[in-house]
C-alpha cells in the first residue's frame, strides 16, 4: 500500500473525528454560558437546573475534543514532515498562536469552572465559563487561519535557496479572507450543532413530560439560536461559493459536476458520473442557479473542469488536477440536505414556540432526537468537500499532497491509522454512553455536586452500588 | 534583533516550554502514577484526582504550546522530530488521549469495573508518557541517526538504547518523587501521610538514578567535549537539590522539598539543552548533518513576529495560570461532602 494513502486516511479519519466533538463545543459553550448567566440575573432556579444539566453534557463532550486535538497538533510533523518543513514558517505561527491564546484560556477556566463552585465568587465562576467559550471560539479562528493559508495562500514568497514558503506579511495571513468566511460558517455551525442537540434532548424529555418548563425553555433558546444560526450558516456558505470561483475554481466546478464552462451555469441536481467521476453517465441540472451560487448573479459564466484542468496544465505542468469528484459532489449534496432539514427542524420549533405548544402538532416531535444527527452529516461532509476539492493540493497551487508525507513506511503508517481507529471507537462507545445516561436522567443526576460515590471498592459487592437515579439528594 | 540572536531567544523559548511543561505535568504525572498505590478506596482516588483536577488539562497546553512553537520557530526540528520519532509519538498521544478522558469520565458512572478501567487509563497514561518523554530527551542528548536530508534514519529500537532507558527510568523516578511530594502538600489526612512515607523512602531510589544518569551522560553525549569534566553549576546544581529533598522532607519542610524537585527537573532539563546547544538533533552519523538552531529555523520575519506575540501573551498566561493555583491553593480531603467530582 501506498504511505500517502494510508496517511491522507489517518488524517481524515482523526480528523473528522475531531470534528465531530468540536462543533458542539463551540456551541454548547455559549449555550451553558448564557443559562448561567440567567440564572446569575434572575435567580430562577431552572437557569441553574438547566446550566448544570447541559454543563454536564458539555463536559463529557469537551474531554473528547481536547484529547483528539493533540493529535492535530502533533501530526503534522509526524505524518506530513515535508509539509510542515515546506509551510512550518507560516502555518507553525498560528498554531503556537492557538496554544498561547486559545488552548491555554479554555482548558485553565474550563477547571476553574468545574472545581471553583464555592471557591471562587460567583461572578467568577461565571466569567470562567464565558472565557471557555470565548478560547474554544478563538481556537477555532486561528486553526481556520492556518487552514485558510491552506486554500488561499497570502502573504508569502518563495525563498529561492531553500525552496520553501516563507512569510512575509503576518496582517495578511490573519486577515486572510478565506480564513474568516471559514470562521463565520464553522462557528454558525457551532451553534448550529447546539441547537440541534438541545432541540433533539429537550423533545426527548418533553415527550415524557420530564421537567417540563426547563427543557421548554432550553427547546425555546435553541429553537431561535438554531434559526439564527442555519441562516448565518447559509450566507456564509453562499459566500464561501463566491471565494471559491476566484481561489478555487476547480474545488467550485467539481462541487457541481461542472465538466464544461457554461454562462449562465446550470446547478446539477443530480449528476451520475462513473466511478472515476470524469465520465457523465446522466444528470439533471437547474438553469442559472449556479451563476447564482457561483457570483450572486443569474447569469455569470462559470469554469467548467476540462478548462481549468487544461489551464493548470499550463501552469502547473502535466497531472490530473481534477479532485475526485465524486466525493466533492456528494458530499456537497449532503451537507446542503443536512443543513435544510435543520431548518426545517428550526422553523417547526419556533411555530411550536409561537402557537403555545398547539397539541396536534407535538406528534412531529419524536423525530426530533434523531435529527441530532443531522449537524454531525453536515459537519463533516463539509471538511470533507473543502479538504478533498483543494486536492491534488495540500496547499493550493503550492504544494501536492503527495510531496507532503513524511518518509515513513507503509507498514508503520499503516499500524497507526488501525490504532487510532481502535481506541477512538472504543472511546466513541464511552462517550455515547455518557451522553445518553446523562442525556436521559435529566437535570437531577446533574445537580448532584458528589454523584455517584461508590462505597469503599474494596469488598464490595455489585448491588451495594447506588444508583445514579436512586441515590437521595 | 538580529536574525542569530532571534534564533537563540526561541531556542532558549521553547527550552522554557519543555521545562514548564515537565515541572507541572511532571508532578501531575507523578500523582497519576501513584494515584492506584496511595488510595485504599473510591473517595481515597477521587481526592487524589482532586488534587490536579482543575490543573492537568492546563499543564497539558504547556506541551502543545511547546510542539506548536518549535513548528512555528524550528520547522526542520518539528519535521525531523515528529516523524523520526514516529511510533514513540503515536504511543505518547495514545497514553494522553485515555488518560485525559479518563480523568472526566472515571467517576460519571458508579460501576466499579468502570472506575478501575479508567483508574488504569490514568495510571498508564501517566507512566507511558513519562517513560517516553525521558527517553527521547535523552536520546536529544545524545544523537540518533540523522542523514544529509534531515531525516531519521533509525526505528523504533534505535531510542530504546540504554541511555535513553536511564532517562526514561530517571523521569518516572523524579516525577514520582515530584508527585509524591506534591501530594504532601496538597493532600490531608492518611492520604498526606502515605504520599510523606512515600516521598522519604522513594528519594533514595531517585538519588542513585539521578547519579546514574548523570555518570552515563559522560558515557553517552559529548558533555566531555563541550563542558569539561567539570560540567559547571547547572547540572551539579540539579544534583545538590536532589540531596536536598531529603533533608527537607525529614524536616517536614515540604514546600522546599518540593521546590526542590521541581529544580531538579528543570536543571536536568537545562542540561540537555545545554548539552544541545545550538544543535536541535545531534546526528550520530555525521556532526556536519545535525540539524542546528540556525539551519533548521525560520525565517527572520516569522520569528520577530513570534517573539512580539509571546511577549505579549505569556505573561498574561502565566498570571491567570498561576492564579489558578492560587485559587485551589487549600488541601483536598478525602471527605466525600467536600469533593467536586
Amino acid at each position: 500500500m501506498d504511505p500517502v494513502i494510508l496517511s491522507r486516511w489517518q488524517f481524515a479519519i482523526t480528523t473528522i473525528y475531531h470534528f465531530f466533538f468540536v462543533p458542539l463545543t463551540l456551541g454548547l459553550g455559549w449555550f451553558v454560558a448564557i443559562m448561567q448567566t440567567q440564572y446569575y440575573r434572575t435567580r430562577d432556579e431552572n437557569y441553574r437546573r438547566m446550566a448544570k444539566f447541559w454543563g454536564k453534557l458539555f463536559l463529557v463532550n469537551f474531554a473528547m475534543g481536547v484529547v483528539t486535538g493533540i493529535v492535530q497538533e502533533f501530526q503534522f510533523g509526524m505524518n506530513w514532515s515535508e509539509y510542515s518543513r515546506y509551510v512550518g514558517d507560516i502555518f507553525g505561527a498560528p498554531l503556537a498562536i492557538e496554544a498561547l491564546l486559545a488552548f491555554f484560556l479554555e482548558s485553565t477556566f474550563l477547571g476553574l469552572w468545574i472545581f471553583g463552585e464555592g471557591k471562587v465568587p460567583e461572578k467568577v465562576h461565571l466569567a470562567a465559563i464565558w472565557l471557555v467559550a470565548i478560547g474554544s471560539n478563538l481556537s477555532a479562528l486561528w486553526i481556520l487561519i492556518a487552514n485558510g493559508w491552506m486554500q488561499h495562500p497570502v502573504g508569502y514568497v518563495i525563498n529561492e535557496v531553500t525552496g520553501r514558503a516563507e512569510l512575509v506579511d503576518f496582517a495578511a495571513l490573519i486577515f486572510n479572507r478565506k480564513a474568516w468566511v471559514f470562521f463565520w460558517h464553522t462557528i454558525s455551525a457551532g451553534f448550529a450543532t447546539a441547537a440541534s442537540f438541545v432541540i433533539g434532548i429537550s423533545a426527548w424529555h418533553l415527550l415524557r413530560k420530564n421537567e417540563t418548563e426547563i427543557f421548554r425553555r432550553s427547546f425555546a433558546m435553541a429553537a431561535i439560536i438554531g434559526m439564527i444560526a442555519i441562516v448565518s450558516v447559509g450566507l456564509a456558505g453562499h459566500t464561501q461559493g463566491q471565494d471559491l470561483v476566484e481561489t478555487q475554481p476547480m474545488k467550485m466546478a467539481s462541487i457541481e459536476a461542472l465538466w464544461e464552462t457554461e454562462q449562465p451555469a446550470s446547478f446539477s441536481i443530480i449528476t451520475i458520473g462513473d466511478l472515476t467521476g470524469k465520465n457523465l453517465v446522466w444528470e439533471w441540472r437547474v438553469p442559472y442557479l449556479l451563476s447564482f451560487i457561483a457570483c450572486n448573479n443569474f447569469t455569470c459564466e462559470v469554469r467548467g473542469v476540462n478548462e481549468i484542468q487544461a489551464e493548470y496544465e499550463q501552469t502547473y505542468g502535466p497531472g490530473d488536477y481534477v479532485p475526485l469528484m465524486v466525493i466533492t459532489y456528494w458530499s456537497f449534496r449532503l451537507m446542503l440536505g443536512a443543513a435544510v432539514v435543520m431548518f426545517i427542524v428550526y422553523a417547526y420549533g419556533l411555530y411550536l414556540l409561537m402557537k403555545g405548544w398547539p397539541e396536534k402538532w407535538l406528534k412531529w416531535m419524536k423525530w426530533l432526537p434523531l435529527m441530532i444527527a443531522m449537524p454531525y452529516i453536515a459537519n463533516s461532509s463539509g471538511w470533507i468537500l473543502t479538504e478533498t476539492g483543494r486536492q491534488p493540493w495540500i496547499v493550493q497551487g503550492l504544494l501536492k499532497t503527495a510531496d507532503g508525507v513524511s518518509p515513513l513506511s507503509a507498514g508503520m503508517v499503516l499500524m497507526t491509522l488501525i490504532g487510532y481507529t481502535l481506541i477512538y471507537a472504543a472511546l466513541m462507545v464511552a462517550d455515547v454512553y455518557l451522553l445518553t445516561k446523562f442525556a436521559k436522567a435529566g437535570t437531577a443526576a446533574a445537580m448532584h455536586e458528589a454523584e455517584e460515590i461508590a462505597p469503599a471498592f474494596l469488598g464490595a459487592t455489585e448491588d451495594a452500588e447506588p444508583t445514579l437515579l436512586g441515590r437521595k439528594e | 534583533m538580529s536574525y542569530e540572536v532571534l534564533q537563540v531567544i526561541w531556542f532558549i523559548l521553547i527550552a522554557i516550554l519543555w521545562i514548564g511543561f515537565f515541572f507541572l505535568e511532571g508532578f501531575d504525572f507523578g500523582v497519576g502514577m501513584l494515584m492506584p498505590f496511595l488510595s485504599k478506596d473510591d473517595t481515597e482516588r477521587r481526592a487524589i484526582i482532586n488534587t490536579i483536577g482543575p490543573h492537568w488539562d492546563g499543564n497539558e497546553v504547556w506541551l502543545l504550546t511547546a510542539g506548536g512553537a518549535t513548528f512555528a520557530a524550528f520547522p526542520h526540528w518539528y519535521a525531523t522530530l515528529f516523524s523520526g520519532f514516529y511510533p514513540a509519538l503515536f504511543l505518547l498521544l495514545l497514553a494522553l488521549i485515555v488518560r485525559g478522558v479518563a480523568f472526566e469520565f472515571r467517576s460519571k458512572d458508579a460501576n466499579l469495573k468502570w472506575r478501575n478501567l479508567w483508574d488504569w487509563c490514568i495510571f498508564i497514561g501517566s507512566l507511558l508518557p513519562s517513560l517516553l518523554l525521558g527517553v527521547a530527551f535523552a536520546n536529544l542528548a545524545r544523537g540518533v541517526p540523522i542523514n544529509a536530508n534531515m531525516h531519521y534514519t533509525g526505528t523504533f529500537w534505535t531510542l530504546l538504547n540504554p541511555y535513553g532507558l536511564i532517562g526514561g527510568l530517571g523521569t518516572i523516578g523524579i516525577f514520582l518523587l515530584h508527585g509524591a511530594i506534591f501530594l504532601d502538600l496538597k493532600s490531608e489526612g492518611i492520604i498526606r501521610e502515605r504520599a510523606h512515607n512515600f516521598a522519604r523512602k522513594f528519594w533514595i531510589v531517585q538519588v542513585v538514578l539521578t547519579l546514574v544518569l548523570l555518570v552515563s551522560t559522560y558515557f553517552f553525549t559529548d558533555i566531555l567535549d563541550r563542558l569539561g569534566v567539570n560540567p559547571g553549576l547547572v547540572p551539579i546544581t540539579g544534583f545538590v537539590t536532589m540531596l536536598l529533598t531529603g533533608t527537607f522532607l525529614n524536616r517536614k519542610m515540604i514546600g522546599w522539598a518540593f521546590a526542590m524537585t521541581g529544580i531538579t527537573v528543570a536543571l536536568t532539563l537545562t542540561t540537555a539543552f545545554i548539552i544541545m546547544f545550538p544543535r536541535v538533533m545531534i546526528s550520530t552519523l555525521n556532526p556536519a548533518w545535525s540539524l542546528t538552531i540556525y539551519n533548521a529555523s525560520s525565517s527572520p520575519y516569522t520569528l520577530q513576529v513570534m517573539t512580539i506575540v509571546a511577549l505579549i501573551f505569556t505573561p498574561i498566561v502565566l498570571a491567570y495560570q498561576g492564579w489558578t493555583y492560587w485559587v485551589f491553593r487549600k488541601r483536598v480531603s478525602a471527605d466525600p461532602k467536600t469533593l467536586t467530582y
